[in-house]
C-alpha cells in the first residue's frame, strides 16, 4: 500500500466513526430539548423523567462525538497538506466559523446545561440547551457547506492554479449544501426515533415481563405501580417515548425520501459518473435498478445485468419526468476523458502515479450497494416504525421476546443508512476529491485528483502508526461505550435519577455495592447543588 | 486596507491561542494535578468539579485556533501540522482519552475503573500540554521546511532542543496556573494544598516559558517586545507576592497576564513570519505568502468581529454562574447506574 491508500483509509474510517455519534447527537439532542420544553410548559412528571434519561445517553454519545471531531478538524492538515493549500481560501471559511459560531455555544451551554439543574432559573436552564442543539444543527449547517463545495465547486475563480472566493454567497448558498443540510437532519432524526423506539420498547417489554404491566379483557393495558422508578409514571415514560420514536422515525423517512430526491436532480446534473455508478448502469436508460447481478468490482460494468428494474423511475429520480434517458457508464467515460484527461499530469505532485491512467469509474460494488441500503435500510426502519406505533396503540407491547430484540436491534438500520449514504457519496465523487461540474452553475475548470491531496512530505510509516492507533483507539472506546450506553438503558429512568431508586425500596438497586445513594440527596442544602452531579 | 487584513489575522489567531493557553492551561494542569497532588477520591472530584462546567468550551479555543489559521492561513495549517505529523497524533490522542474520561470516569462504581480514567485523564493533559507547547514553539522558531512548504528530513525532523524547552514550558506553566486556579475556586484542605504547591512552583516554573520568549527576541526582538518580556517578569514577581498574603484572585491574574505577555511578546516577535524554514529563509511562510485571499479575510472578519465578543460574552457568563467555591463537604456520595 502507499501512503495515498493509507490516508484515504484513515480518513474514511475516523470520519465514518464520527458520523457514528453525530446524528445521535443532532437527533436525540432536538428531541430531548423538545421533551424538557414539554416539562416546563407541562409540568409533568413523566416529560422530567424522560428529560433526563435521554439527556444522559445523550452526554454519553455527545462526548464521542467532540472527541472524534476533534481528530476532523486536524487531519485534513496533517494528511492532506496539499489537499489543504489547494482548497483554504473556500473550504477554510465555513470549518472556522463552524468552531466560532456553533462548536463555542455547543460545548458551552452543554456546560450550563449539564450543571446548571437547580442553580439557573428554569427557563434559563431550557434555553441553554436549546442553544446547544440549535448550534449542533447549525455546526452541521457549515460543514455541509464544506463538504457541498467539494462535490460542487462554486464562488470561485483559478487564480495561479488555486480556486479564490469571489461570491461567498454562492459557496454558503450552493444548491449541493441546501438540500444535503435537511437530508442528514432528517437522517438524523431517524436515527433519534429509531433510539427512543428500540430502548422504549426495551422497558416497556421488562415491564410486561416482570408482570408489572398487565393486558386486560379487551386487550388494554393495566399499568402496575412499584413505587419508585417502577410506578405508573415509568410506563408513560417508556409510552410516550416509544410512540414519539416511532412517529419520528417516519416523519425523518420522509424528509430523506423527498430531500433525497432533490438531491438526485441535482447529482444528474453535477455528478452523472456518481449517478450512473449508482446505478451500475453501462448504457443509457430511465430504469431503477431493484437487482441487478454481475461483477460489481470489475472495472467495467459490461457484463453486469440488471435483472429487476422500474421503467422510469431512474429518469424521475434524475429528472422528474419518466423518459428522460439518463446517461449509462459507457457513454460517460469518453466525455471525462476528453474533459479532464487519459492519463495524470506529468506533475511531480503525482508522485509514482505521475502519467498513469486515470480511472474515472468509482467503484461500482459500492455506489450501487450504498445507495440501495441507504435508501433500504431507512425504509425498513420506516416501516418498522409504523408497525411499532400499530401495536403500541393499546398502550403497551406484546410478550414475545423476539419482537423485543427486533426493535433494539432495529436501532442499527437508520445508521447504516446514514454511513451508507456518506460512503455513496464520497466514495462516488472518486478519483476526484474536488469534483469538476460539467453543471453551467458549477464552474468546470476547478478540480483536484485525490492523488494530487495527500501531504507529500509525511511518511508511509507515519501514516500506517496513526492509522492504527486511531483505529485501535476508536474500537476501544466503542466497546467501552456501548457498554456504558446498555448499563443505563438497563438502569431505566433511575440510572438518571437517583433520588427514584432510593424512593422505591421494593425495586432494589442490586449493582450499587456499598456506596447507596443517601448521598446524592445534598439537592436541598443551598451548595450541594453546585454540583448536583456530573463529575 | 486589504494589506492589513493578514496581519489582523495573524493577531487574531495570536489572541486564539492565547486564549487557550489562558483557559484550558488550567484544566490541563488540573488534570495533571488529578494524579499530582490529590490525596483521595473526593479530593478528586473536587478537582474535577472546578473545571466540570467549562473545560470542553475551552477546548473549542483550540478547535477556532486550528479551523482559524485554515481559513486565513491555508500553508501555514498545512506545512505546520503536516510536518508535526506524530506530535498532533499524540495530542489529538490525549485529548480523546482526557475527554472522554472526564465523562466516563463516575459512570461506574469501581476503584479500578475511576483509577484507570483518572489516568487518562492526568496523562493525556499532559501529552497534549507538551504537544501543544512544542507545537508553538516550532511555529516561532522553525522547522525544515523546502520551497513547497513540506518537511524534509524524516518523521522526527521536528525533534529539537527548542520542541522540547516549548512543551516543558507549556506543561509547568498548565501546572501553576491549575495550582493558582485551584486555590482561587476551592476550600478546605485542596485550598491548601494548591496554594502551597503554587508558591513552591512559581520561582522556577515559568523560566522554561521565559527561556522560549528570550530565544525568540534573541531571532528578531523590537524594544517593545523586549519591553513586553519585562512586564511579564513583573506580573510573575506581583503574582507571587499576592499568593504569599494570600490573594488567590491576584495571584491568579498576575500569573494569567504574565503568560499573556510572554505570548504575545513571542508573536510579536516571530511577525511577520508565522513559520520560519530552517533550512533557507526565502522559504519562510509569512503572514503575506500564507494567507488567503483578502475577500475570504474580509468575510472572516466580519464573522470575528461580531462572533468573538460574543463567545467572550457567554463564555464569562458561565464562570459568573459557576463562581462558587466548591468544596470536599459539597459532593455528593458517588452514584453510578442502578441496576433495575
Ligand atoms: C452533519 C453533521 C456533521 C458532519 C458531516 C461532521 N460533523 Fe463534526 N460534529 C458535528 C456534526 C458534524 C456535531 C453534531 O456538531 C458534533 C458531534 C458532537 C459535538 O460535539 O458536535 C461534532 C463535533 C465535532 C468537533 C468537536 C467540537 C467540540 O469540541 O465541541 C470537531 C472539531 C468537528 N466535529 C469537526 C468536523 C470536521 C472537520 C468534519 C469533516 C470532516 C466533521 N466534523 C463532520
Ligand atoms: C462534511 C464534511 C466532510 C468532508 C469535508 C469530507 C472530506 C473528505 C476528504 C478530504 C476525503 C479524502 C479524500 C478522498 O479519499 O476522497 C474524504 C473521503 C471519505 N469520506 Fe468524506 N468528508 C466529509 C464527511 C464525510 C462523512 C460524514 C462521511 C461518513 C460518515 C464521509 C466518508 C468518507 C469516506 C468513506 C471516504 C473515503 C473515500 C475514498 O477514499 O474512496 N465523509 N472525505
Ligand atoms: C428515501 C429515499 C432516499 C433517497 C432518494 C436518498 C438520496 C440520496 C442521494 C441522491 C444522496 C447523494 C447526494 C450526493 O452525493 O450529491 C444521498 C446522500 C446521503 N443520504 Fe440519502 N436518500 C434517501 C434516504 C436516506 C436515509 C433514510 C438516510 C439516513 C437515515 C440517508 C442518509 C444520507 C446521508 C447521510 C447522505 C450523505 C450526505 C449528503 O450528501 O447529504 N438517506 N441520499
Amino acid at each position: 500500500m502507499e501512503a495515498l491508500e493509507i490516508a484515504r483509509w484513515q480518513f474514511g474510517i475516523t470520519t465514518v466513526y464520527h458520523f457514528l455519534m453525530v446524528p445521535l447527537t443532532i437527533g436525540l439532542g432536538l428531541l430531548v430539548a423538545v421533551m424538557q420544553t414539554m416539562w416546563h410548559r407541562s409540568g409533568k412528571e413523566h416529560y422530567l423523567r424522560m428529560t433526563k434519561f435521554w439527556g444522559k445517553l445523550f452526554l454519553i454519545n455527545f462526548i464521542m462525538g467532540v472527541a472524534t471531531g476533534l481528530v476532523q478538524e486536524f487531519q485534513f492538515g496533517m494528511a492532506w497538506s496539499e489537499y489543504s493549500r489547494f482548497v483554504g481560501d473556500v473550504f477554510g471559511a465555513p470549518l472556522a466559523m463552524e468552531a466560532l459560531l456553533a462548536f463555542f455555544v455547543e460545548s458551552t451551554f452543554l456546560g450550563l446545561w449539564i450543571f446548571g439543574w437547580g442553580r439557573l432559573p428554569r427557563l434559563v436552564h431550557l434555553l441553554c440547551l436549546w442553544a446547544a442543539v440549535l448550534a449542533s444543527v447549525f455546526s452541521a449547517y457549515f460543514i455541509l457547506v464544506a463538504n457541498s463545495w467539494m462535490q460542487h465547486p462554486v464562488g470561485v475563480e483559478m487564480v495561479d492554479g488555486r480556486p479564490v472566493m469571489v461570491d461567498a454567497w454562492a459557496v454558503f448558498t450552493n444548491n449541493t449544501a441546501l438540500v444535503a443540510f435537511p437530508h442528514t437532519v432528517f437522517g438524523a432524526l431517524a436515527v433519534a426515533g429509531a433510539f427512543l423506539l428500540g430502548i422504549s420498547w426495551y422497558h416497556l417489554h421488562k415491564r410486561r415481563h416482570d408482570g408489572l404491566d398487565t393486558v386486560g379483557a379487551h386487550g388494554t393495558v393495566i399499568v402496575g405501580d412499584a413505587g419508585g422508578a417502577r410506578d405508573a409514571v415509568d410506563h408513560r415514560v417508556w409510552l410516550v417515548s416509544a410512540r414519539a420514536g416511532a412517529i419520528v422515525a417516519m416523519i425523518a423517512f420522509a424528509g430523506t425520501g423527498i430531500t433525497g430526491d432533490l438531491q438526485g436532480k441535482l447529482m444528474f446534473d453535477q455528478q452523472p459518473m456518481k449517478m450512473a455508478a449508482a446505478e451500475a448502469a453501462c448504457h443509457d436508460g430511465t430504469g431503477f435498478s431493484i437487482l441487478s447481478v454481475g461483477n460489481l468490482g470489475a472495472q467495467s460494468c459490461d457484463d453486469i445485468t440488471a435483472v429487476i428494474e422500474v421503467p422510469g423511475v431512474l429518469s424521475f429520480l434524475a429528472n422528474g419526468d419518466f423518459t428522460t434517458e439518463v446517461k449509462g457508464v459507457n457513454t460517460l467515460l469518453p466525455e471525462y476523458q476528453e474533459k479532464y484527461g487519459t492519463t495524470l499530469p506529468d506533475d511531480p505532485m503525482y508522485g509514482e502515479r505521475a502519467g498513469t491512467e486515470i480511472d474515472y469509474l468509482p467503484v461500482m460494488e459500492v455506489t450501487y450497494w450504498g445507495f440501495r441500503i441507504m435508501i433500504g435500510f431507512g425504509a425498513i426502519a420506516a416501516g418498522a416504525a409504523a408497525l411499532a406505533l400499530w401495536v403500541l396503540r393499546k398502550g403497551t407491547v406484546p410478550e414475545s421476546r423476539w419482537l423485543m430484540r427486533l426493535a433494539v436491534f432495529g436501532i442499527l438500520a437508520p445508521f447504516g443508512a446514514n454511513s451508507a449514504g456518506w460512503i455513496f457519496t464520497e466514495m462516488g465523487r472518486q478519483p476526484f476529491v474536488v469534483a469538476p461540474n460539467p453543471d453551467p452553475s458549477g464552474i468546470d475548470s476547478v478540480f483536484m485528483f485525490t492523488a494530487a491531496a495527500v501531504s507529500p512530505g509525511v511518511s508511509l510509516g507515519e501514516l500506517v502508526a496513526s492509522l492504527v492507533a486511531l483505529t485501535s483507539v476508536y474500537a476501544v472506546l466503542l466497546v467501552v461505550e456501548v457498554k456504558l450506553l446498555f448499563s443505563y438503558v438497563r438502569g431505566g429512568t433511575a440510572s438518571a435519577m437517583p433520588e427514584l431508586a432510593q424512593a422505591g425500596s421494593d425495586s432494589g438497586h442490586g449493582g450499587d455495592g456499598g456506596s447507596g445513594v443517601s448521598g446524592a440527596r445534598h439537592g436541598g442544602k443551598d451548595d450541594g447543588d453546585v454540583l448536583a452531579f456530573a463529575y | 486596507m486589504t494589506e492589513a487584513l493578514p496581519t489582523l489575522w495573524f493577531v487574531l489567531i495570536a489572541v486564539l491561542w492565547a486564549g487557550y493557553l489562558f483557559l484550558e492551561g488550567f484544566d490541563l494542569g488540573v488534570g495533571m494535578l488529578m494524579k499530582l497532588m490529590a490525596r483521595n477520591d473526593t479530593q478528586r472530584r473536587v478537582l474535577l468539579n472546578t473545571v466540570g462546567p467549562v473545560w470542553d468550551g475551552n477546548e473549542v479555543w483550540l478547535v477556532t485556533a486550528v479551523g482559524a489559521t485554515f481559513a486565513a492561513f491555508p500553508h501555514w495549517y498545512a506545512s505546520l501540522l503536516s510536518a508535526l505529523y506524530l506530535p498532533f497524533l499524540l495530542v489529538l490522542l490525549g485529548l480523546i482519552f482526557r475527554a472522554v474520561a472526564f465523562e466516563w470516569r463516575g459512570k461506574r462504581d469501581s476503584d479500578a475503573w475511576r483509577d484507570r480514567w483518572d489516568w487518562a485523564i492526568a496523562v493525556g493533559s499532559f501529552i497534549a500540554a507538551a504537544g501543544i507547547g512544542a507545537a508553538l514553539a516550532l511555529t516561532t522558531t522553525g522547522l525544515p521546511l523546502d520551497v513547497n512548504g513540506n518537511r524534509v528530513g524524516g518523521a522526527f525532523a521536528w525533534a529539537t532542543m527548542p520542541a522540547l524547552l516549548g512543551a516543558v514550558a507549556v506543561v509547568l506553566f498548565c501546572l501553576v496556573h491549575a495550582a493558582a486556579f485551584v486555590a482561587l475556586k476551592t476550600e478546605g484542605s485542596i485550598r491548601s494544598q494548591a496554594d502551597r504547591l503554587f508558591r513552591r512552583l512559581l520561582p522556577v516554573a515559568m523560566i522554561p516559558f521565559l527561556g522560549w520568549a528570550l530565544l525568540v527576541q534573541v531571532g528578531s526582538g523590537t524594544v517593545v517586545t523586549w519591553f513586553v518580556v519585562v512586564l511579564a517578569v513583573v506580573a510573575f514577581i506581583a503574582s507571587y507576592r499576592a499568593a504569599t498574603v494570600g490573594r488567590d484572585g491576584r495571584a491568579f491574574a498576575g500569573l494569567g497576564v504574565g503568560m499573556l505577555a510572554l505570548i504575545g511578546s513571542i508573536f510579536g516577535a516571530a511577525f511577520p513570519v508565522v513559520l520560519p524554514s530552517t533550512l533557507d529563509p526565502a522559504f519562510d511562510l509569512t503572514v503575506q505568502n500564507a494567507s488567503s485571499s483578502p475577500y475570504t479575510l474580509g468575510l472572516m472578519s466580519l464573522v470575528a468581529c461580531f462572533g468573538l465578543p460574543l463567545v467572550l460574552a457567554y463564555q464569562a457568563w458561565t464562570y459568573w454562574v459557576f463562581r462558587r467555591r466548591v468544596s470536599e463537604a459539597s459532593i455528593p456520595a458517588a452514584h453510578a447506574v442502578t441496576a433495575l
